[in-house]
């Protein structure tokens, strides 16, 4: 036992090392190519060659890089509250549709919401975020009302991919009707972009993810119960309906704000907790939660610095580097899946 | 001094409700005792309700009517806590917890126990290292649980109920999937911990075998007749279990405490043997081939067949007597005339 416990703390120190190593990083790469010294006097508070570049790093490269950050964090960690909700590993926030619900509620406030334009200030920004709320946790309670008689799980996973369909298709109904504008601003949003929170937004964003991490660590206890199956955890003392309804509180507030602000972000929710679990070795919710919350960081903000790297050239959409961390690490699960210990139930 | 049952119910029915005003009732009537320190196995066929009746009494489904008693508290009106701490269970339900080592399986036991991060005391601790040791399991407690043998998950799943500290435990099948020697194993782990750890433990099986050795009481339950409860010993002497599975193609052979296909009989012998389980095996290879059996040698009429020893048969009828080796030349016989 303390074997083990040594190994997670060590676990959590060095990701904790390298989330603060990323995010530095982060602040020294960029479209904009910008000299170390220069990066290291406008966060010192020292003279700057340029106005812009202090601009740059202030407004535009901190903002981008807690975004990724918190982005990561809110992913994985409402990926692994869906995979142990649903007692299947293969689920996740884009697989049962959540994300697509949350576009819902965006393109929803966006195409039929009249002129309203995202980012065109703070009432319209809350009321995508609201929108996204509204859409991410209606698929979620759909899906929780499916499983509460459907007890095989791919074919959960299966009405969690239509339900995704049906929504899919009521956006593109709304994107038939919308105005050419509209449906450019909702193209451009749902490429999946960090740098679309502003450093006004970042306390907006912050609390929310902030809560539903919190929300989540909260509820280790209960989680750690409901690996045994909803039965045995309410034969454990677990109130499964209240759990069910944080669980999808919380997973609604991580998924629908990052997916309000950054776009639908895939495979971080999928994979992440993958990560953390072969790192781990262990389905422990008390070390597993933050472990896997630090991986996501680490994961996304990695993934930013790649979007960054043609330089000059542009960033590449965050949703063309997610998958290349994301696919490998799931196709690895599932073919080796005989000798990972968390798989065999 | 007439024992106090730990769970009682007088006229229970238990079933489901399908919506609206819809009953779907799977038995009424039912009169329920069950005993600290004691092992109840709760036979029956598939359907007759066994699980619907250990879920109605686990608290986790109400009963149509009828209250159900534990420890002299109203089995509905008690707090969640209160029955997470009262009522351990075993099931049979598809988990995720392969990666989590035998301890912490263990140690989600005392959950009803622990604080709100359920965080171990120095207490939990010392229960969980008990549990370990009781079921036979703590020098596995740091390997995972996706490595162990599905007996050895079985008897941490018991560990996990043990360190529950409830004092009833309601086990669903848990020696399905087990080969023979764990299930003597489990079986064996469960009667010891009903007496030395004071324990109401009911099981449901279909491991008659092990029931009639190690149950100290048993429950038969079936569509026919309801629930039919008594001491083992008394239970198979007084014949209740001829009604468990109304079929005529079965019968319940009270000496040797089993079930056999009820034999079609075309032909009689007369078997002499002295020794008995030469007599037992010999009719058992008589039954199979369709003769039944006779020990009355008075009458002339019937063939007859004297069992010397394995070695040793002679088959007599109608004057004509044939000498045989062994079984195996006796069933080329049997199948030849």
């Amino acid at each position: 036992m303390s074997r083990s416990l040594s190994h997670s703390t060590l676990l959590i120190v060095t990701l904790t090392i390298l989330v603060a190593i990323l995010l530095v990083a982060n602040l020294f790469v960029g479209s904009v190519a910008i000299p170390v010294q220069e990066v290291f006097n406008v966060l010192t508070g020292q003279e700057c060659a340029r106005e812009s570049w202090r601009y740059i790093i202030l407004e535009s490269r901190i903002p981008q890089a807690v975004t990724a950050l918190l982005a990561g964090c809110s992913l994985a960690v409402a990926g692994l509250l869906l995979q142990t909700t649903f007692n299947n590993p293969l689920a996740g926030p884009s697989i049962l549709g959540i994300d697509t619900g949350a576009s819902l509620g965006v393109a929803v406030v966006m195409l039929a919401g009249g002129a309203m334009v995202v980012g065109s200030g703070v009432s319209a920004f809350l009321a995508t975020i609201v929108g996204a709320f509204v859409g991410a946790s209606a698929v979620m309670a759909v899906i929780l009302f499916f499983s509460t008689f459907v007890r095989n799980n791919l074919m959960l996973l299966i009405i969690g991919m239509m339900v995704g369909y049906l929504t899919s298709s009521l956006i593109s109904l709304l994107n038939f009707f919308a105005s050419a504008d509209q449906v450019h601003a909702y193209t451009m949003w749902g490429m999946g972009n960090l740098s679309s929170v502003s450093l006004q937004q970042l306390p907006v964003y912050s609390v929310t993810a902030v809560c539903g991490l919190v929300i989540a660590f909260l509820l280790s206890k209960p989680l750690n119960a409901m690996l045994l199956g909803t039965r045995y955890a309410e034969n454990l003392g677990v109130n499964i309906s209240m759990t069910r309804n944080l669980l999808l509180l919380a997973t609604g507030l991580l998924t629908a704000t990052t997916t309000a602000f950054c776009g639908p972000v895939t495979f971080i929710g999928l994979s992440v907790p993958h990560i953390a679990r072969l790192l781990l070795n262990s389905s422990n919710h008390n070390t597993l939660l933050p472990v896997t919350m630090l991986c996501g960081g680490v994961v996304l903000l990695l993934c930013n610095i790649i979007s960054v790297l043609p330089g000059d050239n542009g960033i590449i959409p965050i949703n063309a580097v997610t998958p290349l961390i994301g696919a490998p690490v799931i196709i690895y699960v599932i073919v080796n899946q005989k000798k990972i210990s968390y798989f065999n139930g | 001094m007439i024992p106090t049952p730990v769970i009682s119910a007088q006229h229970l029915d238990i079933g489901y409700r399908t919506g609206g005003e819809g009953v779907k009732c799977v038995h009424r009537n039912l009169d329920i005792a069950l005993y600290a320190g004691e092992l109840t196995c709760l036979l029956g066929a598939n359907g007759a309700g066994k699980s619907t009746l250990l879920r109605t009494l686990s608290g986790s489904q109400p009963s149509l009517s009828g209250d159900v008693w534990v420890n002299g508290t109203l089995l509905k009106g008690m707090s969640r806590h209160n029955l997470s701490r009262t009522i351990g269970v075993v099931l049979t339900d598809k988990t995720a917890i392969g990666g989590l080592t035998v301890r912490e399986v263990v140690a989600l036991g005392r959950q009803p126990h622990t604080g709100f991060f359920g965080r171990l005391s120095a207490h939990d601790k010392v229960v969980v290292d008990q549990s370990l040791e009781a079921c036979g399991i703590a020098d596995k407690q740091l390997r995972y649980m996706a490595s162990l043998s599905d007996g050895e998950r079985q008897k941490v799943m018991i560990a996990k109920a043990l360190a529950q500290e409830c004092p009833i435990v309601l086990l669903d099948e848990p020696t399905a999937f087990l080969d023979i020697v764990s299930r003597i194993e489990v079986m064996s782990l469960l009667h010891r911990i009903a007496v030395e750890h004071q324990r109401a433990i009911l099981l449901s099986t279909h491991d008659i075998e092990q029931a009639l050795v190690l149950s100290d009481r048993l429950w038969l339950l079936s569509r026919e007749n309801g629930l039919v409860t008594g001491v083992t010993e008394d239970l198979i002497l007084s014949g209740g279990f001829n009604n468990l599975f109304p079929h005529t193609e079965i019968h319940f052979d009270p000496l040797h405490g089993s079930y056999y296909p009820t034999v079609q009989r075309r032909k009689t012998v007369v078997v002499e043997c002295v020794d008995e389980t030469l007599l037992h095996w010999t009719v058992n290879m008589l039954n199979r081939n369709g003769y039944g059996v006779s020990f009355d040698s008075e009458t002339s009429a019937m063939p007859v067949l004297r069992v010397v020893n394995k070695q040793s048969l002679v088959w007599k009828d109608a004057g004509c007597e044939v000498a045989l080796h062994s079984f195996d030349e006796l069933s080329q016989f049997l199948r030849e005339r």
